[in-house]
């Protein structure tokens, strides 16, 4: 496991060279954050230690001691004698220690790497051609980097079921198995569904359910990364797109306040897969099977993809400039999302202000899982709190605004995501009110809209989030949106800039940035965009502490106060 | 999946003697073979139902031990030691002539499930191998000829109560032949 | 016959267990003076009963050589978990077949050295692994255990004192892994027998139930009765120095008498076991090789001679009958005397179809945890299988020792060693007959098949 603390160091003699590492790490991590790599496959910082690929074998030695007094024994030069164990030992289950010297490159080293190589290639199918780890697996990887470059093998290989379904969305082909053991101890430790087993022993050792039981837990997917080749693969990935052509953005899962960091893969427009990316404060290196899904919605056929204007179709231009006769002089109502991005809900807010706007918000909720998922099942309804779009803890309906609606209050409602007909608001309150609807996918209240402004998914926008933990994290773009849209942020700061003539607001999110951080009071205090574009940042929750959040205690998570539904 | 009330009381005899639960398993696993002759998956589910574990578990037990089985054995199952020592007397020979006298293949049943043969690893009596196991019992010094022979007494019915053919658990404590005639050439102090 | 002037046994172990008139009940054991040693032990403090155990110098039984004193000593008291006592007996290394005596003749023997085990480390519970072979075995014992139990000499509050121990059997299932401590351990805890990684695993420290616990072979634990009996300097007078004590030496293969001998350590050598004591080989064989501790030992070729210096500086030259028969004579030969199966050979033998016999046997009791172990043992027996059906190539003999220098030293347990000494030693020594069979391939008529 990493050790999180960085005060205390150790001294190590790596290859000839001093360095410092965290005490208490292992050497497959010591050595990496020195630039040098230990190949592994079964070990995972996050998992228990099991030590039977043998992979990461390498030279170590300490310095020895005299038996009776425990003083240090000197070299003819006077540095401390090094007692080199005369086997070697694994990195992943040695952890660091004064005065530790470790060889990772030896000849003993050397041939320990193409021993266990061929080893692993034995018994392993030559499906490289038809096999989707290609180009990320990492027996390739280390085959090229350490192996001995050919093969001397000349038996037959053992046969073992292949392209079995392990389950609703992983696809096991068992001659591939290394028997690294990662996926069960996933199955066990993490996703706690102690589904997967070994059969049989020695060579025939099989991977498999239970007959009859299936790996369908909603962190099946995350088997399926962890692999280190093809043996678990994704059922709906597969054959779809050689991971080389992929282009990689870093993004953050919008299923649920958890925020977990992902990496949308596209080719030209089209993203062909999500997966987890690993950060040690949030979600290690894990994500919902459901999250994965998630980039389904883009090509879903309920997206809107363009301008209505009174349920025609319209140029962009002209639903805007409706929007805005819409809204001028009248007396409105904003409903915002726990969706939106942080810095959609700040220029939201401040049209708020410019039109002087009430204000209204619901939340998402559903079962927390304990893990992942968590049970506000929006990204960002901590946003709304920061950049003051909301004070309260919002409910799973907008009764105040159906309040309002009954009392003839508002003129136009600008709803943003939301169906008001299942927030509990009556389709008949909504009869004599003026609807600009924004959204991605059409619902009962874009179809009673007179302004439909199409948005984008979190996929085809840059943003940010704030977590459940408060953590803030950014979101690059991965793929363009449907033709002719442009990013809420525009959308809103156009508005704002029609209504009060000045002209002074750009979308552009250093700019966004810029004014949120001038705020003596918000967490956002003196932040800028390159602070959290890679790596989220801890914000200062203090002032809400005392708000019903619904999330229960789960992974990198402690439940703030007693959940409570609002 | 009926097991009888004996059996189902040994069950629960046995699993409060170890501080873990999931420790009993083997020992509920073979009492469980000894009557059923085998472990079904709903076998493997019943018990990972009482132990607290999940059917899995027990499924790695029973595909991993060779004594655990997923089918059963015939009536009579016979075990021949296949590893060197025994090896080094003749045990390929006895396999072969037991296979052609039972007629059944080792590691198969015969057809009417009267008989079993399963070449094995070492059985832990090398000095007087080659060694042939009948059910719980074992036989020593069964070369070719002496395979014969057995597996003769076998068919016949006669091998229990056969004079030529004492176990080494039978012979443990009475006045067999074999017995006298290892007291008479160790040297003891 | 055996001849005026061949080596005596000393039967200390084995003293009742081929007398006609002793049987394995309690009324026996205690005729001849058992458990006499269990009262003199807990008017003794645990740790006086390690120190005469770590005086007589008591080496483990089951393979490895290790002192039992000394492991003891490593045993983790301070922690607060409870302490477990396994003896392991679940002898699965072929060419070993004395624990099966012990168990099956004089159970109360074992039952009496475990408990006095037990209350020198202060176990709280006692197991002994048995293996699922020995039906019988385990019944013996489960009587023994009711019958020691009945008098108070196990179970709660051992002969009217404080200390308390139970014993449990449990039987195991036919995997000889099971025989490694580790995989003992996680076989107890009722999962795959998959041996831990050492460190951290150290039983001492993190064993059953991630507690302390001592696992000791059957006959180990036995002779801590007779260590009580004679006291630690005593024992450790019998046999040589750092080679304390009797051992039970197991001969079986190609000669006249083979069976088990329990001989004090070093009273005679390899020559003397094989010709005197065994009476001989077979008639018209001359002898080829010797395996002296297991299946997993190096093998010692017949006309070898081993050359080298002992510890203690004097030279020593032996041919194959003077190897003596201690823990460091076969040491000193370049084997080993691991659980004293001594597998004798005759010029009758094809070496390489021995080869493939042994390699079988591994390649079959690989866990398949880990990758060299896993892959390498069952390539290397589907080379010495396709060698003995008639398909053996030049390069064979290269590639098996190729495979096995790669499978030792990188392994979780000493699984690898066991399975890579074998071959590495096979081809050292004999490497003309491995050549030969790539020249003719067939399978001699006379030769006994093997595999």
């Amino acid at each position: 496991m990493i050790s999180k603390g960085k005060t205390d160091q150790v001294t190590i003699n790596l290859d000839g060279k001093e360095v410092e590492v965290p005490a208490g790490m292992n050497l497959v991590d010591a050595v990496a954050l020195h630039g040098k790599e230990i190949p592994h496959y079964c070990y995972h910082p996050q998992l228990s230690v099991a030590g039977n690929c043998r992979m990461c074998l390498i030279e170590m030695g300490t310095p020895m001691r005299d038996r009776g007094t425990g003083e240090s024994i000197l070299d003819e030069d006077g540095s401390p004698k090094i007692g080199w164990v005369p086997k070697p030992v694994i990195g992943c289950a040695t952890n660091v220690s004064p005065g530790m010297h470790v060889k990772t490159e030896s000849e003993m080293v050397t041939g320990c790497r193409e021993g266990i190589m061929e080893f692993l290639l034995v018994n392993h199918p030559l499906d490289c051609p038809i096999c989707d780890q290609a180009g990320e697996c990492r027996l390739q990887e280390f085959a090229t980097d350490y192996g001995r470059g050919y093969s001397r093998y000349k038996e037959r290989k053992n046969v073992k079921p292949k392209r079995t379904r392990l389950g609703p969305r992983v696809t096991l082909d068992d001659e591939r198995c290394i028997l690294c053991s990662r996926c069960i101890r996933f199955s066990q430790e993490v996703a706690k569904d102690d589904v997967l087993g070994f059969v049989d022993r020695g060579s025939f050792s099989t991977l498999t359910c239970f007959p009859g039981k299936e790996l369908a837990n909603n962190y099946s997917l995350n088997t399926v990364d962890i692999c280190p080749v093809g043996a678990l693969t994704s059922t709906d990935f597969r054959f779809k797109m050689r991971v080389w052509f992929l282009k990689e953005t870093l993004s953050i899962c919008p299923e649920s306040s958890a925020g977990c960091n992902t990496l949308v893969s596209s080719r030209e427009g089209q993203i062909h897969r999500i997966t987890p990316r690993r950060n040690d404060a949030v979600n290690d290196s894990w994500m919902t099977d459901s999250g994965r899904a998630l980039y389904k919605l883009i090509e879903s056929d309920d997206r809107l993809k363009f301008p209505l204007v009174d349920q025609e179709k319209s140029s962009l231009e002209d639903a805007l400039n409706a929007s805005l006769s819409l809204l001028r002089g009248k007396s409105v109502g904003i409903v915002g999302s726990c969706k939106s991005t942080v810095e959609e809900q700040y220029l939201l807010n401040r049209l708020a202000k410019e039109a002087k706007a009430k204000k209204y918000l619901r939340g998402h909720f559903g079962e927390d899982d304990g893990i992942l998922l968590s049970a506000d099942r929006t990204p960002n309804l901590r946003g709304a709190l920061i950049t003051g779009f909301a004070s309260s803890y919002p409910t799973e309906h907008l009764s105040s605004l159906a309040q309002a609606l009954k009392k003839n209050q508002l003129e136009t409602l600008i709803v943003v995501g939301e169906d008001l007909i299942e927030s509990k608001v009556d389709a008949e309150l909504l009869s004599g009110v003026q609807i600009i609807y924004l959204g991605t996918h059409e619902n009962v209240t874009s179809t009673l809209a007179q302004v439909v402004i199409p948005t984008l998914t979190s996929f085809e926008k840059s943003g940010s989030f704030v977590n459940r933990g408060f953590f803030l994290q950014g979101f690059q773009q991965a793929v363009p949106g449907p033709a002719g849209l442009l990013p809420e942020v525009s959308v809103f700061s156009r508005l704002i800039n029609d209504l009060n003539g000045e002209g002074e607001l750009s979308s552009d999110l250093n700019s966004i940035w810029k004014m949120m951080a001038r705020s003596s009071t918000s967490p956002l205090k003196g932040l800028s965009v390159s602070d959290f574009k890679k790596d989220g940042i801890q914000l200062d929750g203090s002032k809400w502490a005392d708000l019903p959040f619904v999330e229960q205690k789960a992974l990198h998570y402690e439940a703030v106060a007693e959940p409570k539904r609002g | 999946m009926k097991l009888t009330k004996e059996t189902l009381q040994k069950i629960d005899d046995v699993i409060p003697r170890y501080p873990d639960k999931r420790s009993a398993v083997l020992m509920v696993i073979h009492l469980i073979q000894d009557e059923l002759g085998s472990i079904s998956d709903e076998t493997c589910e019943w018990i990972a139902e009482k132990l607290d574990l999940q059917p899995i578990n027990v499924k790695e037990l029973i595909t991993f031990y060779p004594m655990l089985r997923e089918t059963p054995w015939g009536k009579t199952h016979i075990r021949v030691c296949r590893t060197l020592p025994c090896a080094l007397r003749g045990s390929y020979a006895t396999c072969q002539k037991l296979e052609k006298k039972l007629g059944v293949k080792e590691g198969h049943v015969r057809e009417d499930g009267e008989y079993s043969i399963e070449f094995m690893e070492c059985l832990a009596d090398c000095g007087e191998g080659p060694v042939v196991m009948v059910g719980e019992e074992t036989f020593e010094n069964i070369d070719e000829k002496q395979a014969e022979k057995l597996a003769d007494q076998m068919l016949k019915g006669k091998l229990e109560k056969s004079a030529d053919f004492v176990s080494y658990e039978k012979g443990l404590l009475s006045d067999s032949p074999s017995k006298a005639k290892k007291s008479s050439s160790k040297t003891k102090k | 016959m055996t001849a005026k002037n061949s080596p005596k046994e000393r039967r200390i172990i084995l003293k009742h267990a081929d007398d006609p008139n002793y049987s394995n009940r309690l009324g026996c054991y205690l005729r001849e003076g058992g458990y006499e040693m269990l009262k003199k032990a807990l008017k003794m403090k645990p740790e006086e009963i390690g120190a005469e155990v770590l005086k007589s110098g008591v080496r483990g039984r089951g393979g490895a050589g290790f002192p039992a004193g000394m492991k003891w000593k490593f045993l983790d008291r301070k922690s607060g978990k409870p302490i477990y006592l396994i003896c392991n007996a679940d002898e699965s290394e072929p060419g070993t077949f004395k624990d099966r005596q012990i168990m099956y003749k004089d159970p109360h023997q074992l039952i009496e050295g475990m408990m006095i085990a037990a209350y020198a480390i202060q176990a709280k519970l006692a197991f002994i692994y048995i293996r699922a072979e020995f039906f019988e075995g385990a019944r013996i014992l489960e009587r023994a255990i009711a019958e020691a139990k009945e008098k108070g000499f196990c179970g709660e509050k051992i002969l009217g004192s404080d200390y308390s121990c139970d014993l449990v059997v449990h039987r195991g299932a036919g995997a000889y892994i099971c025989g490694e401590e580790t995989g003992l351990i996680e076989s107890l805890e009722g999962k795959r027998p998959n041996p831990r990684i050492k460190p951290p695993f150290f039983p001492a420290v993190l064993g059953l139930y991630q507690c302390p616990t001592i696992v000791n072979n059957v006959e180990t634990l036995c002779n801590v009765k007779h260590i009580i009996e004679m006291g630690g300097d005593e024992f450790a007078k019998i046999g040589k120095p750092n080679n304390t004590g009797t051992r039970i030496w197991c001969v079986s293969g190609q000669v006249k008498k083979p069976g088990y001998y329990e001989f004090e350590c070093g009273a005679l050598t390899l020559g003397e076991m094989i010709f005197d004591v065994c009476g001989g080989l077979l008639p018209g064989r001359s002898l080829k090789a010797v395996i002296p501790g297991g299946s997993s030992a190096k093998i010692l070729r017949a006309d070898e001679r081993f050359v080298g210096k002992h510890k203690d500086g004097t030279d020593f030259d032996w041919g194959i009958e003077d190897v003596p028969l201690d823990f460091d004579g076969p040491m000193a030969a370049g084997s080993m005397s691991g659980s004293g199966g001594i597998i004798v050979m005759d010029d009758t033998v094809d070496i390489v179809e021995a080869m493939a016999n042994i390699n079988a046997f591994y390649a079959h009791e690989s866990c398949g945890q880990c990758t060299p172990c896993r892959e390498g043992c069952l390539w290397m027996k589907k080379i010495t299988t396709r060698m003995c059906d008639g398909d053996a190539r030049e390069e064979d003999p290269d590639m098996l020792l190729s495979i096995a220098n790669q499978i030792e030293g990188r392994t979780i347990c000493a699984f690898g060693e066991a399975a890579a000494w074998p071959t590495q030693s096979f081809i050292a020594k004999f490497r003309d007959e491995f050549v030969q069979k790539a020249k003719h391939s067939k399978r001699s008529k006379n030769s006994l098949q093997l595999i």
